[in-house]
């Protein structure tokens, strides 16, 4: 399978992209007053956090049209997704817990949007153990659907069941409460660079997407040849 | 084996499949005493393992029953689910319930209930042994039924994922894994409610746990019910 001239463009434009918008992070936008230096790890964290959401639905999507189409490529789709999640969201908590040190004083507490991010972040592992501990590929794909869908359903649950007690984590975007520590009002520099960080991420999840279902399917070729080889 | 088997028209009404799944299990554990004996075994073990690892002297108790009864509860219901599961699949009697011209649904919410059952009597064991224990009487009607809703809430998704544990190779350390994350929220509301019994809150200022039980029993058991075909499906 070769690979495709317009994979090769979005590699560029991706990567070009990303240059750029490390460019924005350093450049464009100002140095808060308080926090200072620290908070430009906010641009990135909100970014990851969103592509991380973003992958965990596409593989529930992913999942609910496995179970009724049953082909294989959405079966591709879905793990892709959550693979590509697991890293955004890994790189979400680490650079969480780098902002969080100097502003809240501790690398981690018990916040409901930690913790269920956490929650969250062990459910799509335990996922990938699944996948692994199932030799027939077709039941393989079939459970991991099933839970794709089961695991994409209890996050928010969790996030309403820990919500219940009070949150310290800031909330940028539409409105703010006053208890939440490290909070900030954005300048419109500010906001234009968190802009453009997420739509950068989000192409970069487009394209490592793509790369990944190239890769499966690849895979599956080599399944394939290595059959043929044996009979 | 085709996927067609599931489209006959059952010939058997759903209520009554379901009703003898149920009715199996019991009869088969009222023989056998497997599954409640170690299930129970265990429970005690924990609550034990607790009162050292934690040192339970009455004034830490009190905050701590809660979470010690929870967690007593969901480690056994684990050790049952995995076991309720591994029976059916090792003696093929899983294909054979599957080849049941029955509805499947009505066999998953036979081993459900099956499942909910035992739980619900281990509970109802190792609530007056820890009364006894600890000298305190912990019983009450609003914590039975605490207990109710979140085990059924627990046995819900529980039933559907030990279902795919027992058919993976690693089958023997895959269904907590599995399970833990996603019952959490049921976990969180069940442990909240209980501690509010037991500190002797009025149930008014209990609602919202209740409610939230209630609905998240709701959501669990039905997307179980909506996904447990493709689990079983061969």
């Amino acid at each position: 399978m070769k690979k495709l001239t317009t994979l090769r463009i979005l590699d560029i434009v991706t990567l070009v992209a990303l240059l750029g918008a490390t460019a924005m992070v350093f450049f464009y936008a100002p140095i808060e007053r308080v926090m200072g230096a620290v908070q430009k790890v906010f641009y990135f964290h909100v970014a990851a956090g969103w592509v991380g959401m973003l992958s965990f639905l596409f593989a529930a999507i992913a999942g609910i049209i496995y179970l009724i189409k049953k082909s294989k490529i959405w079966d591709l789709v879905g793990v892709a997704a959550v693979e590509i999640g697991i890293i955004f969201i890994f790189i979400t908590i680490v650079t969480g817990s780098i902002w969080a040190r100097p502003i809240w004083n501790t690398w981690w507490t018990w916040d409901p949007r930690l913790t269920t991010v956490t929650i969250m972040e062990l459910v799509y592992v335990a996922y990938l153990m699944l996948r692994q501990g199932i030799d027939d590929p077709e039941r393989r794909s079939r459970f991991g659907a099933v839970y794709a869908i089961v695991g994409f359903l209890s996050v928010p649950l969790t996030f309403f069941s820990i919500r219940i007690f009070r949150t310290i984590h800031p909330v940028v975007i539409g409105g703010s409460d006053p208890s939440a520590v490290g909070t900030f009002d954005m300048t419109a520099t500010m906001f234009q660079t968190m802009m453009v960080s997420i739509v950068v991420f989000s192409i970069l999840f487009i394209d490592l997407v793509w790369h990944r279902i190239r890769l499966g399917k690849l895979a599956n070729q080599v399944e394939e040849l290595k059959f043929n080889i044996q009979d | 084996m085709q996927k067609g088997g599931s489209k006959v028209q059952p010939k058997t009404s759903f209520f009554k499949a379901l009703f003898a799944v149920v009715w199996k299990d019991l009869i088969a554990e009222l023989r056998g005493k497997e599954l409640i004996s170690a299930m129970l075994v265990f429970a005690l073990l924990v609550i034990f393992i607790f009162n050292f690892a934690l040192e339970l002297d009455p004034k830490t108790r009190s905050a701590l029953t809660a979470g010690i009864l929870w967690v007593t509860i969901i480690f056994a219901g684990n050790l049952g689910l995995n076991r309720s599961m591994s029976v059916e699949k090792d003696r093929g009697c899983l294909d054979g319930l599957l080849l049941a011209p029955v509805d499947r649904t009505a066999i998953y919410f036979g081993k459900s209930i099956a499942n909910w059952i035992f739980m619900l009597i281990v509970a109802m064991i190792v609530l007056p042994i820890y009364s006894i224990l600890y000298n305190t009487n912990i019983i009450s009607p609003a914590l039975i039924l605490v207990i109710i809703l979140g085990s059924e809430g627990y046995v819900a998704i529980g039933t559907l994922l030990a279902s795919m544990a027992v058919q993976a190779r690693t089958r023997d350390i895959l269904l907590p894994i599995l399970l833990f994350p996603v019952i959490l929220p049921v976990l969180i509301a069940a442990v909240k409610a209980s501690a509010g019994i037991l500190s002797g809150f009025p149930l008014t200022d209990l609602q919202t746990w209740f409610n939230l039980l209630i609905v998240y029993d709701i959501i669990f058991t039905s997307v179980a019910f909506m996904v447990f075909d493709s689990v079983v499906e061969e």
